[in-house]
């Protein structure tokens, strides 16, 4: 039964919201409970915009099953501006196109569906910034 | 409080697919092997070292289902769990509870039960040991972590796919010496090279095998293993420590600084360096584990492990002999029992099996993506 699970973190993954320490102004995604740096228990929530450049990515060609009908796929770990660095898929964009130093934003999309108790469960994954020519 | 914490007896069963065995049956094999080994067969406790037997094989309690079937009577029997960890984890419980004089023997046993469920549901079990909400909801399986932090070593120490896909080569060249291994057969350096892609830029040889398998080990201390042996192996230092869950917390994401905490703990307890050790079994479930584990564990500077190895440093006759039975990748994983696998075969290598004349060695047992490391120093107590 994961129902609660998905729902309980729907609005930190729908609008990237991490936490930033009250005391020593550290930002942390995922949100903690206690500053890793300060150990402070004063945190409160912070959204985070939602760039980043990529810092290292991979494709995955054997997923675990409840991914499967997802594949082939790209994630990266993505160190956004803010600090945190990230782990997220990357949509929009095939691998062989990544690199290192790329800039990313993120977007909302569906993470999975066919799993064990037939829920879609969305959340943020993060797209290449390509800059359009117009006419 | 007991003084010297000693080994005293080893069973190693054969790691691979074993549809005919099950879980108890896997643990009571290497069981009966130690008792055998040690030349005593009662225990004060049992420390089982386990991942996933709930997923796996839909079974809890197994301190006491192995307690009981085994026929160790009423003893403690508990399972300790730090994901493929788990073994070196239980180990140093074991250790524990000679040393503080609580027990004067207690029995470690590892096993993992993997082949009862598909590929694709062992991925899914195996993920569980990075954080389930923000690294594998996204669908980061745990080669795909092992990926991404290789991807940022070779970017960062400037080192190539094909120089890091020498591990596999040295751990399999031991293996066909080692009758308990999975795979005992040597491999090339192009097969490694060439292999499947599974997560680049890892490939199906950077990766050790799904498998089931059981250790078992049996501690005392030091004086009432002199009862039965005037060459018992002592484990001289341990350290245990952990890292963040996420890989994306590190500050440095291609250093295992829990690799670099829990040795720096067991060398001081063992009063050594890390050049006063031997021989080293290294836990390679992906070939960049074996150079971040190199390296922080104080055997080479950053970024030149591959090096090292390409050079023939890591072989038997080289600098430092690594994975003498063949290291995860060739013995096997079944994960919560390796880091027992990796005690046993230490202690068979500083016995003397007829390969190095070997002084002290050191065991590291990695839970996680680096979460957790254990480190172990044994030396020959003769």
């Amino acid at each position: 039964m994961n129902v609660p699970r998905h729902w309980r973190e729907q609005v930190r993954r729908y609008r990237l919201l991490g936490s930033k320490c009250c005391d020593c102004e550290e930002i942390s995604f995922p949100y903690r409970l206690v500053c890793p740096k300060c150990r402070s228990r004063k945190c409160e929530d912070y959204a985070l915009i939602g760039k980043g450049k990529i810092l290292s990515f991979t494709d995955i060609n054997s997923p675990p099953q409840e991914h499967k009908y997802n594949m082939p796929y790209a994630v990266a770990l993505i160190g956004l501006v803010e600090g945190p660095i990230i782990t997220a898929q990357i949509t929009d964009a095939r691998a062989e196109e990544l690199e290192i130093g790329m800039d990313v934003e993120m977007v909302t999309r569906k993470i999975m569906e066919y799993n064990e108790d037939g829920i879609i469960c969305y959340g943020y994954k993060f797209r290449p910034i390509v800059k359009y020519a117009h006419p | 409080m007991n003084d010297n914490v000693a080994v005293i007896g080893v069973g190693l069963g054969n790691v691979g697919e074993r549809w005919d065995k099950s879980l108890r049956e896997l643990a009571i094999e290497s069981i009966w092997m130690a008792f055998e080994d040690s030349g005593i067969d009662n225990v004060d406790a049992l420390y089982v070292g386990n991942m996933s037997s709930g997923p796996f094989i839909e079974q809890e309690n197994i301190g006491t289902l192995i307690a009981d079937f085994a026929g160790l009577g009423s003893i403690p029997a508990v399972k300790i769990e730090a994901a493929c960890g788990s073994g070196g984890a239980a180990f140093i419980e074991g250790y524990m509870a000679i040393k503080s004089g609580m027990y004067d023997c207690v029995l470690v046993t590892g096993v993992e039960k993997m082949t009862d469920v598909l590929p694709s549901k062992t991925t899914s079990i195996l993920a569980n040991a990075s954080d389930r909400d923000y690294e594998a909801f996204h669908g980061v399986s745990f080669v795909a972590l092992n990926a991404l932090v290789m991807r940022r070593y070779m970017h960062e120490f400037n080192v190539k796919r094909e120089d890091l896909s020498i591990f596999p080569v040295i751990s399999h060249k031991n293996a066909p010496f080692s009758k308990h291994a999975m795979y005992r057969k040597e491999l090339t350096h192009q097969t490694v090279i060439n292999s499947p892609m599974i997560a680049d830029p890892l490939t199906l040889m950077d990766c050790a095998p799904i498998c089931d398998g059981s250790a078992s080990v049996i501690l005392c201390s030091e004086k009432k293993a002199r009862e039965f042996t005037d060459a018992p192996i002592i484990v001289s230092g341990v350290g245990l420590a952990t890292d963040t869950l996420g890989v994306h917390d590190r500050k440095q994401m291609t250093t295992l600084s829990a690799a670099v905490e829990a040795s720096r703990k067991a060398y001081k307890m063992a009063g050594v360096t890390p050049k006063d050790i031997d021989i080293a079994e290294i836990h390679d479930a992906f070939s960049i584990m074996s150079a971040l584990s190199l390296e922080d564990l104080g055997f080479v500077k950053k970024g030149e492990a591959a090096k090292m190895g390409l050079e023939g440093q890591y072989y038997i006759g080289g600098q430092l002999p690594i994975n003498l039975y063949g290291g995860l990748k060739a013995r096997g994983h079944p994960v919560g029992a390796t880091g027992v696998y990796q005690i046993g075969e230490l202690v068979y290598s500083l016995r003397g099996d007829g390969r190095v004349d070997a002084e002290k060695g050191l065991a590291e047992n990695i839970g996680g993506s680096g979460s957790t490391v254990s480190v172990c120093v044994l030396e020959r107590g003769d």
